[in-house]
């Protein structure tokens, strides 16, 4: 085909192959001069600062792996703010996933009102951002805050919240649980990408709603599912702006998370070099995280082009 | 393919709760006894920031919460946004920055994703490993190297870091479109090639109107991010008059909030509206674009 198009459009001194290979490049021209300026030029830069002293201000040293020895050995803040990334994450992927699991299972089904409340349940996570932090500060506020006041009606009287050492992460992971509604739509998609006929042939075999929920139901979802909890862990491990709105860290070093962290050390005590170190040692457990959970999916995943 | 087996016959002494009928109805029952407190939950924080948004400051700290304020004080917004920090400035700074960024995004990003998935080259295959790369890399990398890079240009202070960026694509959308793209039949450009047309005229002509829930999306997304982006502002504009709204809300809440919520929720709504907004003009298309793409921002 191309054969053809090139002898019936002769073009000066570009071949239809060449001029196809010049577009490519025009095309994708904007996208790679920002990416070498904005992108990869700042990776090393980064990579360069993170064995420098460098403070923003000051002549910067090469220090070699002394930031790196410095964080790992002798810095407990940086102990503390990993368990801290560490437990929001683990507790914001899990009740995030299972959460929008449950939810997207309500909702996949043919009755009246589901569409209604797809909507109800997806607004949420559309609604991010400052607001909503501050939303969440009044919704956690401990004597008229709306969270606690909805426990009260159970009979549970409400903790302190943001205010507490021991509460306010388990706060900042209830909030992220507001969001699941992303996740839900995408789960939604998958289940109804299941085909039919495979539900159909359980029910010739007698299969009970169980067996169907675990050999057909999560089985066929399970792509869908582990694309859910990577893009989850990777965005939590990334929680910024709800602990610079609501907690600053605080109470303490309770709510002090990895990004958080780095944002101090960068822009408040303009340790750039320092700084640099703590996103790469981030980037390199965020790299390692997905990575582990690329070789565990082998374990669960199903991918029906494989299967045969 | 296998002839469709017939169901097999089903025994007439079936238990009663075994009975299409009452299980659909018991069924239907259980669903929506569990999805609607859920739904509920869901919906009261949106409704509560309103309630709180229209109280008088006494009826603010009731407790048990009156739910209905009495008066219905709908001047909170109006004081909110008017009597504290100039909003209006905010408002307009915030606007005039993410539509320039999602027009730079669409053309950027539509371009970079047409070449991805349509246009033959060498290099192409790494250069799109490095598009899935940079998706991965969290910002935390770059945004130390950029801000000594903008700040040794003198861009401090100013919205160039904020908006000279976005014209250069973004990983996230170049993988979405040219997810779309790629789901186009490519017999609908070898045609309009084999007629003359040019590479940008068949994105221009051909993919682009064929893509509108894809774009609808990156519009969506790209509102989202960039009406709510918080750290760059933060870190790079320090003049009132430059500043934009995700971060003058901020500081309304550190110089006033303990004392006024109801005007916090006031504001906090009307920065929250225009994305709620945007998302229910674009919802249509958007929900096609992501369940088409799978991917969520």
């Amino acid at each position: 085909m191309g054969l053809t198009a090139a002898s019936t459009r002769p073009r000066k001194g570009l071949s239809l192959r060449q001029r196809e290979e010049l577009d490519f490049y025009l095309f994708i021209g904007l996208w790679l001069v920002g990416f070498l300026l904005f992108t990869g030029g700042p990776i090393l830069a980064s990579l360069l600062f993170s064995f420098t002293n460098w403070t923003g201000l000051t002549t910067q040293e090469w220090v070699g792996l002394e930031n790196f020895r410095k964080l790992l050995f002798d810095d407990p803040l940086f102990w503390i703010a990993t368990r801290n990334t560490f437990f929001y994450s683990l507790g914001s992927v899990l009740l995030g996933t299972l959460g929008a699991l449950a939810v997207a299972l309500l909702l996949n089904q043919k009755l009246p009102g589901t569409t209604l409340m797809r909507v109800l349940y997806y607004i949420p996570s559309i609604a991010s951002g400052v607001a909503v932090s501050i939303l969440w500060i009044w919704m956690f506020n401990p004597q008229v805050g709306l969270v606690n006041y909805l426990l009260s009606l159970v009979g549970i009287p409400g903790p302190l919240w943001l205010g507490s050492q021991q509460w306010a992460l388990p706060a900042l992971i209830l909030k992220s649980t507001w969001a699941i509604g992303a996740n839900m739509i995408i789960l939604l998609a998958g289940l109804q990408a299941v085909p039919t006929s495979l539900y159909e042939a359980a029910k010739i075999d007698g299969a009970h709603p169980w067996d169907e929920f675990f050999n057909v139901t999560i089985p066929m979802l399970s792509p869908v599912l582990f694309y859910v909890l990577v893009i989850s862990t990777i965005s939590s491990f990334q929680i910024l702006t709800d602990v610079l709105v609501m907690t600053q860290g605080g109470p303490g070093t309770a709510t002090l998370v990895f990004v958080y962290y780095i944002y101090q050390n960068a822009f408040q005590y303009l340790k750039m070099g320092y700084a640099s170190a703590l996103a790469w040692i981030l980037f390199a457990i965020i790299l390692a995280l997905t990575l582990l959970q690329l070789w565990g999916s082998k374990k669960w995943v199903y991918y029906e082009d494989q299967a045969a | 393919m296998a002839p469709p087996l017939t169901r097999p016959p089903l025994p007439h002494t079936q238990p009663w709760h075994q009975k299409r009928s009452v299980r659909r109805g018991a069924h239907a029952a259980l669903v929506y006894a569990l999805a609607v407190p859920g739904a509920i939950l869901f919906t009261i924080p949106l409704l509560w920031m309103l309630s709180t948004a229209l109280k008088e400051p006494k009826q603010i700290f009731l407790f048990p919460p009156k739910w209905i304020p009495d008066p219905l004080l709908w001047g909170n917004f109006v004081a909110g946004w008017n009597d504290f920090l100039p909003f209006n400035t905010f408002l307009a700074n915030s606007l005039i920055i993410t539509v320039s960024n999602i027009v730079g995004n669409l053309i950027s990003c539509s371009l970079a994703a047409f070449a991805f998935a349509r246009l033959r080259a060498r290099g192409k295959n790494l250069l799109f490993l490095l598009v899935l790369g940079t998706m991965l890399l969290p910002q935390e990398v770059t945004v130390i190297p950029q801000y000594v890079l903008f700040t040794r240009l003198g861009w401090n202070d100013s919205w160039l870091p904020l908006m000279v960026p976005p014209w250069f694509g973004w990983p996230f959308f170049i993988f979405l479109l040219r997810q779309f793209f790629m789901g186009i039949p490519r017999e609908l450009d070898e045609a309009a090639r084999l007629d003359g047309a040019s590479s940008g005229r068949i994105l221009w002509n051909l993919i682009l109107p064929l893509s509108k829930p894809a774009l609808a999306t990156v519009v969506i997304f790209g509102f989202i991010g960039n009406w709510n982006n918080f750290l760059y502002p933060l870190i790079y504009i320090r003049s009132m008059d430059k500043q934009v709204l995700a971060v003058a809300l901020n500081m309304f809440r550190g110089a006033y909030g303990n004392a006024n919520y109801q005007y916090m929720m006031a504001v906090s709504l009307l920065v929250l509206l225009p994305v709620l907004v945007v998302f229910f003009l674009g919802q249509r298309l958007f929900v096609r674009g992501i369940a088409l793409t799978g991917i969520k921002g």
